[in-house]
């Protein structure tokens, strides 16, 4: 495995002084995920903020080939790379191994971009899928996603008189990846770096269609002291909220079991957008969640073998 | 050595297809392009063709692979229709602003709604604006020759083009076609030879960036230049092709067109009845033309007024309703290009079969009678019950 002493003296695949916001998560992913890989990168992106972030006309943060198309088609569009790479090797007109990597934020992936991440998938085009997941589509304004968690104010689903946020859990679309019986399938986030470079590894090592789903807390739209990003990551994992974990060939392995599951609670009052939880009357939500958080956690344990 | 052989005008583009044998093809089934994409799917299947075939799970991620494709100098095509058109018009700008020479075999099929399988132009009229050369064909040869000279056009100006053709109407109908010789498409062909590739390590480029107020007006009036040469380059090629395989082809035919006093101005099948309503009515001494027109986009407004300057009326026939209230969307570039120029003469518009309904010799000549006695109604449904 490679190590941060190796890392530091690769030279960096996306630059400094992109516009990402002081205490983005999506950085470290994406610098961490491609310089994981031995072979050189080939980069298709979504439209969002990683997009818009690191792009803007005639600057680019990218010192790896990159293309943006639109904002739900990053996989499709991948697979046509991946194909034409496979039809130009054949002809000899390219030599080496390289990989292919689509990004896309949760509204890229869960919801508009979810036909097209599945389709990719199941033709089995040897790419590797990353979700950075902030679990609303920020780039626009903290509108709600299917990655949104049950409870959290956005600026589609807000907090109000009468509704306490997003009435619905989100959905599990890691689980739906590895229903594709995809080779390799991965829950990760910027806050465990070893785990996640060991991952992004993993999944350059294996052939054939992959997906991680990466975690990227959103100092904005999640509204925290940017200072408590990789902090906040980690509550996420150490709560059961978002649990780390692999699934190798349809066998689901967990990454990291927390010694002591913190209460969600501890998660949820660092951020603004589940500020309206903690005063009196939503006391049912907070259960909710908890419940919620417990059954998931139950049925992970479950898969894994850890019941 | 070329060879005759009865096609349909699916397979003779399917077979063009072949014979160009692109690095990649992505694509999705929709009635009546099916063809297009099972016939090709079987020239992989039996190794014909050294294509990687992406069967991609709808029309958006067809028309998104072939971008991704085309981006690494790949050539790349696809084909479509109707509502999967539809479903590639949010890509199409994009394939033109990255330009790439992406090039679509279009089947024309009316847009739901209602759903309708059949012929009419409203599909690729709906992708008029985005940046592609587009090209109609009155038979299945020119299905052919069309999309093999497509492929030229749009690499030669980094442009991505259509070769269209008429749904049922032409693409289920067997002709008997010429067939070139392979060898003498490819050198024809040549290879693509792309400025930038996303697969180039040593000179990584960053495509399809954010383009603010300080740049996008200036990279939309580069599409524009484009769209303006492209003119160029299509007459160039049209002319390279019929020195070498002895069929040339311009911006339209002009039949019957040297002393013609009524005209009509029409694209795609329907100008092969017109023709024979030519031929019939000039047997009668009457003096008829057809202007068939081939290339849409770039639109060839001067040619097109140069050619119709001495017509005393004009009827431009539309297979397509923009719903404007202004007429079809040929009767209103017609009447731009002539008012532009300066010519006044009266051009009616016949909006016609929709839907694939028929249109038929005596609706033809009925038009060509409105002309000589005169139509004060600008805009016609010829044909339709009210």
């Amino acid at each position: 495995m490679v190590s941060i002493k190796d890392l530091i003296s690769k030279p960096e695949p996306l630059t400094g002084g992109h516009r990402a916001c002081a205490g983005c998560g999506f950085p470290q992913i994406v610098k961490l995920i491609l310089m994981a890989s031995k072979d050189p990168v080939v980069v298709v992106c979504a439209t969002g903020c990683l997009e818009v972030t690191t792009t803007i006309f005639p600057y680019t943060a990218w010192n790896v080939p990159f293309l943006h198309n639109a904002f739900e088609n990053s996989a499709a569009t991948a697979s046509g790379v991946e194909a034409a790479y496979e039809a130009l090797r054949k002809k000899g007109k390219i030599k080496g191994n390289i990989n292919f990597v689509a990004f896309g934020g949760d509204g890229g992936t869960y919801d508009i971009g979810f036909q097209s991440l599945s389709g990719a998938m199941e033709r089995g085009h040897n790419l590797l899928y990353v979700c950075y997941n902030n679990e609303a589509y920020m780039n626009t304004g903290v509108q709600r996603s299917g990655a949104t968690p049950m409870g959290a104010s956005t600026s589609t689903e807000p907090a109000g008189k009468v509704k306490p946020g997003k009435q619905r859990a989100r959905k599990d679309l890691t689980a739906i990846m590895a229903a594709h019986d995809l080779p390799y399938v991965a829950q990760a986030t910027a806050g465990y770096h070893m785990d996640l470079i060991r991952k992004a590894e993993k999944a350059f090592a294996t052939p054939g269609p992959k997906f991680m789903n990466v975690l990227q807390p959103c100092r904005l739209g999640w509204a925290y002291d940017p200072k408590l990003t990789m902090e906040i990551a980690r509550l996420a994992v150490q709560t059961c909220m978002w649990p780390i974990y692999e699934v190798e060939n349809g066998k689901f392995k967990l990454s990291m079991k927390p010694k002591e599951k913190k209460p969600v609670t501890e998660l949820l009052k660092l951020q603004g957008r589940f500020k309206h939880l903690f005063k009196p009357g939503n006391e049912k939500m907070l259960e909710q969640i908890q419940a919620h958080i417990d059954n998931k956690w139950n049925d992970l344990l479950a898969k894994c073998g850890e019941q | 050595m070329p060879s005759f052989a009865a096609k349909t005008g699916n397979e003779a583009m399917a077979e063009a297809m072949r014979q160009i044998n692109p690095d990649v093809v992505a694509a999705y089934p929709i009635t009546p392009a099916t063809e297009i994409v099972m016939i090709f799917s079987q020239f992989v299947a039996d190794g014909l063709v050294n294509t990687e075939f992406v069967p991609v799970e709808s029309e958006h991620s067809a028309m998104s692979a072939c971008v991704g494709a085309s981006s690494t100098g790949a050539r790349v095509m696809t084909g479509t229709s109707s509502q999967g058109l539809a479903l590639m018009y949010e890509i199409l700008p994009i394939a033109a602003a990255l330009r790439l020479p992406i090039i679509m075999c279009v089947v024309n099929r009316a847009l739901s709604g209602p759903i309708n399988i059949h012929c009419d132009h409203s599909d690729t009229m709906g992708g008029r604006d985005f940046g592609w050369i587009q090209m109609f064909s009155e038979n299945a040869q020119e299905a052919y020759d069309n999309t093999l000279q497509a492929v030229k056009i749009a690499e030669k100006i980094n442009l991505p083009a259509m070769a269209t053709t008429d749904g049922f109407i032409i693409i289920h109908c067997m002709e008997k076609i010429e067939m070139l010789d392979t060898q003498d498409i490819q050198s024809f062909l040549g290879e693509r030879k792309a400025q930038n590739s996303l697969l180039d390590l040593e000179k990584p480029v960053s495509f399809g960036g954010l383009d603010l107020q300080d740049y996008y007006f200036e990279h939309r009036k580069q599409m524009a230049d484009a769209m303006d040469r492209a003119g160029d380059v299509i007459l160039e090629v049209g002319k390279e092709f019929g020195k070498k395989f002895g069929r040339e082809y311009g911006y339209f035919e002009e039949y019957q067109m040297a002393d013609a006093e009524h005209v009509i101005v029409a694209l795609g099948s329907t100008c092969g009845t017109t023709k024979a309503v030519v031929d019939d009515l000039r047997s009668k001494g009457e003096k008829v033309g057809l202007l068939k027109l081939r290339v849409f986009r770039p639109f060839p407004a001067k040619e097109i007024v140069t050619a119709l300057s001495k017509a005393k009326s004009i009827a431009v026939l539309d297979r397509s309703d923009g719903l404007s209230t202004q007429g079809g969307q040929l009767y209103t570039e017609v009447c731009a290009a002539l008012f532009e120029n300066d010519k006044k003469i009266p051009v009616i518009d016949y909006i016609y079969g929709l839907g694939g309904r028929d249109i038929s010799i005596d609706e033809i000549k009925s038009i060509y009678a409105d002309l000589k006695k005169g139509n004060k109604n600008k805009i016609n449904y010829l044909g339709v019950r009210e």
